[in-house]
């Protein structure tokens, strides 16, 4: 037990600035998934046959391949392949990015179909262009609405973050398993490592909560 | 045509893969349902402490990476002398995690039944047993369908994490063949589609069972 | 028509919810084949009079008799049986979302009084029919109009063979053009000799149905009498005022 103690109490700097680069991955997938998300539900919603068709197979193979497979395809393979040599951190940003940003183009899609029509053609109606009333008219919307579930599909990130370790990314699961690995006290390492995601889980939800209350407009309930 | 050797090789060591894959499936599936139902029923009716307990239950297993509770189990529990083999580690981590997910999708089936509907049963003499059998239970299952059914496919992809905890399915065949050829590109893509047949088979029973049971006004899709 | 022991009587019942008084006493009887009208103010308790009635909410004091027996609530069985024998029709209908019309009807025929499937159906159908719904019985309540909604509650209550109906503001959550096919279905029953007390604002009901009007207000009844005693011309009664208002509104509609 007083073992224990000493080796989380030691290992804690080094497990924190584990966390930092989790908090990095979180961030750069979420962010990557965002513009994914973003662009792939207006192809999916707006745009032509072929372009459905290829948003259709992407969202299709991303959200049913499980995050391990993806993370040995992609950086065991194909990047090795094509000759891109990422590190196993940006690698992860990438892999997670696209995983999420078919969830993501999901959660817009149905977003921007909830919609009253109305609002398109009232934009276009006072001028504006396609791509204007959708980036100036249809997305903002969007993004509002969309908090909920973008919230919940960041927690789920975080989660699957840590499984970066299986190409070497050293965030928290990485550095708790060299520890757990080295002194033994592989208990009290793993439930330190769930309690830091369970507080970075718990930061990320108010956080995003906060910025839905911020940004509530009457009428946007969701 | 004849396959090479080496897709020989590797379609047999996926196919012992994906048996052991299914095995691992199919209780933890059964098992976090029933954890589900469980756990998201207290979560409504339990008494306080009971509800709270099941409340935290579900807050640690949804706020923490599986990953963190395979290990827990598999690595950290022989601290206190708690052994599991690596089959029964995963599947005793698959059923309490997607319990926790499941609990809350039963939850928010209980939640979302009207307070009328117990009112229209208990005014015609049901009893309280009665009410929760024909009126609560046959309305929840249908809202909270959807819900559990991803979880389901989240569960089947997930399961490729039993490979950590040393439970060789379909990934962790597939890795060491990889390894041995070092072939990952075209393994990889093939354990991909193993997976993706496998989600596909699942949500299309899921998505018969969801028109079949299909009932004006409970906004399935 | 009224004979002498009363169907259901209500002495002194009293409710309070979270230590609000919202009934303070009330009593009233009904006989066999009386139909009593609450009205009043909203929030003056009728709902809860009518809950406590059918013992949805149980009152904290006061007695109930049916039939001419007391009714004592010592197992949550008594409240079972009790509660079969007198029907609910509540505002916003509370039918089974996930039944259709006629499963809505015969679930409590099956499950409680444990008749077999055909002939429940075949009762079902026979009270659809009285509420002039019989080809709707395939239909989900998302697929029925307020009113329908309203003629299969009533069907179902009716199925029970229950010796009173509460009726609780029965055409309030209904669009105007749909409240007169549920009136014609109470009128119906009332010429058929049913025993009712029926809180609503329905001028109309009020007038020519009631045989007694209960008024009431803060958990009393303050006034009650005939409608020909309380509506007769210049008559200073509350309840002529209240009407008076109802009136108003039903004409600047």
């Amino acid at each position: 037990m007083l073992e224990s103690l000493s080796v989380i109490k030691a290992s804690l700097p080094y497990l924190l600035q584990g966390s930092l680069l989790t908090v990095g991955i979180v961030i750069g997938a979420m962010l990557f998934g965002l513009l994914l998300g973003l662009a792939g539900a207006v192809g999916l919603v707006y745009g032509n046959r072929l372009v459905q068709v290829v948003l259709d197979f992407y969202v299709w193979f991303f959200r049913g391949v499980p995050i391990l497979v993806l993370l040995f395809l992609f950086y065991f393979g194909l990047f090795n392949y094509l000759g891109l040599n990422f590190t196993a951190f940006v690698s992860v940003i990438i892999i997670l990015g696209m995983v999420t940003g078919a969830y993501q183009a999901n959660i817009f899609r149905g977003a921007i179909l909830s919609l009253p029509r109305g609002q398109f053609k009232a934009a276009s109606a006072l001028g504006m262009s396609d791509i204007q009333a959708i980036v100036t008219i249809i997305l903002p919307q969007v993004l509002r609405i969309s908090i909920p579930a973008w919230t919940n599909e960041f927690s789920i990130v975080l989660k699957d973050s840590a499984l970066a370790f299986v190409i070497g990314a050293p965030e928290i699961m990485g550095r708790a398993q060299f520890i757990a690995s080295r002194t033994y006290q592989h208990l009290a390492i793993y439930m330190t490592a769930g309690i830091l995601y369970f507080f970075l889980t718990w930061i990320g939800v108010s956080a995003l909560a906060r910025l839905e209350k911020k940004i509530r407009i009457p009428g946007y309930s969701c | 045509m004849e396959l090479s050797p080496f897709y020989q090789e590797l379609i047999s060591s996926l196919n012992r893969g994906l048996l052991v894959s299914i095995a691992l499936i199919v209780p933890s599936v059964l098992g976090g349902i029933v954890i589900g139902i469980l756990a998201g029923s207290v979560r409504v009716f339990g008494v306080p402490w009971l509800r709270k307990a099941a409340d935290g239950y579900a807050a640690i297993f949804r706020g923490t990476p599986l990953v963190v509770q395979l290990f827990i189990l598999y690595f950290g529990l022989p601290n206190l002398g708690i052994y599991f083999t690596p089959y029964w580690a995963a599947v005793v981590g698959f059923m309490l995690c997607s319990g926790a997910y499941q609990s809350e999708y039963v939850r928010g089936a209980l939640l979302s039944i009207k307070r009328g509907q117990y009112f229209g049963a208990l005014s015609l003499g049901f009893s309280g047993v009665q009410t929760i059998v024909w009126i609560i239970i046959p309305q929840a299952v249908r809202r909270a369908l959807h819900g559990c059914g991803n979880e389901i496919i989240y569960l089947i992809k997930y399961s490729s994490l039993a490979y950590i905890v040393t439970c060789i399915e379909l990934t962790g065949e597939g890795k060491t063949i990889a390894t041995e050829y070092f072939r990952f590109t075209e393994v990889f893509l093939v354990i991909g589609v193993y997976y993706l047949v496998l989600v596909s088979i699942a949500s299309m029973i899921l998505k018969k069972i969801e028109t079949k049971w299909h009932i004006p006004g409970f906004g399935l899709h | 028509m009224p004979q002498d022991v009363p169907v259901l009587s209500v002495k002194n019942i009293t409710k309070s919810f979270s230590g609000v008084p919202i009934l303070k006493g009330v009593s009233l009887e009904l006989r066999e084949g009386e139909i009593k009208i609450l009205i009043g103010p909203s929030g003056g308790g009728k709902s809860t009079l009518l809950q406590c009635m059918n013992y949805l909410v149980a009152p904290d004091q006061g007695q109930i008799w049916l039939d001419g027996e007391e009714i004592c609530i010592t197992k949550k069985r008594d409240v079972y049986a009790y509660r079969r024998r007198v029907g609910m029709i509540f505002q916003d209908f509370n039918l089974f979302d996930h039944l259709t019309a006629i499963d809505n009807v015969a679930i409590a025929l099956r499950k409680i009084k444990k008749i077999s499937k055909k002939e429940a159906l075949i009762r079902a159908l026979k009270e659809l029919e009285m509420v002039g719904l019989a080809d709707k019985g395939h239909l989900y309540p998302a697929e029925l109009s307020g009113g329908q909604k309203q003629r299969v509650a009533i069907a179902r209550a009716l199925a029970m063979d229950p010796e009173v109906l509460l009726l609780d503001e029965p055409t309030s959550a209904l669009d105007p053009e749909l409240i007169g096919e549920v009136i014609a279905v109470i009128r119906a029953l009332a010429n058929k000799g049913m025993t009712m007390i029926l809180a609503t604002h329905q001028i109309g009901l009020i007038r020519n149905l009631a045989h007694e009007i209960l008024f009431m207000e803060q958990g009393l009844i303050v006034e009650r009498g005939t409608p020909g005693e309380l509506l007769s011309r210049g008559n200073p009664s509350r309840t002529q005022g209240f009407c008076d208002r109802l009136n108003e509104l039903y004409d600047e509609n």
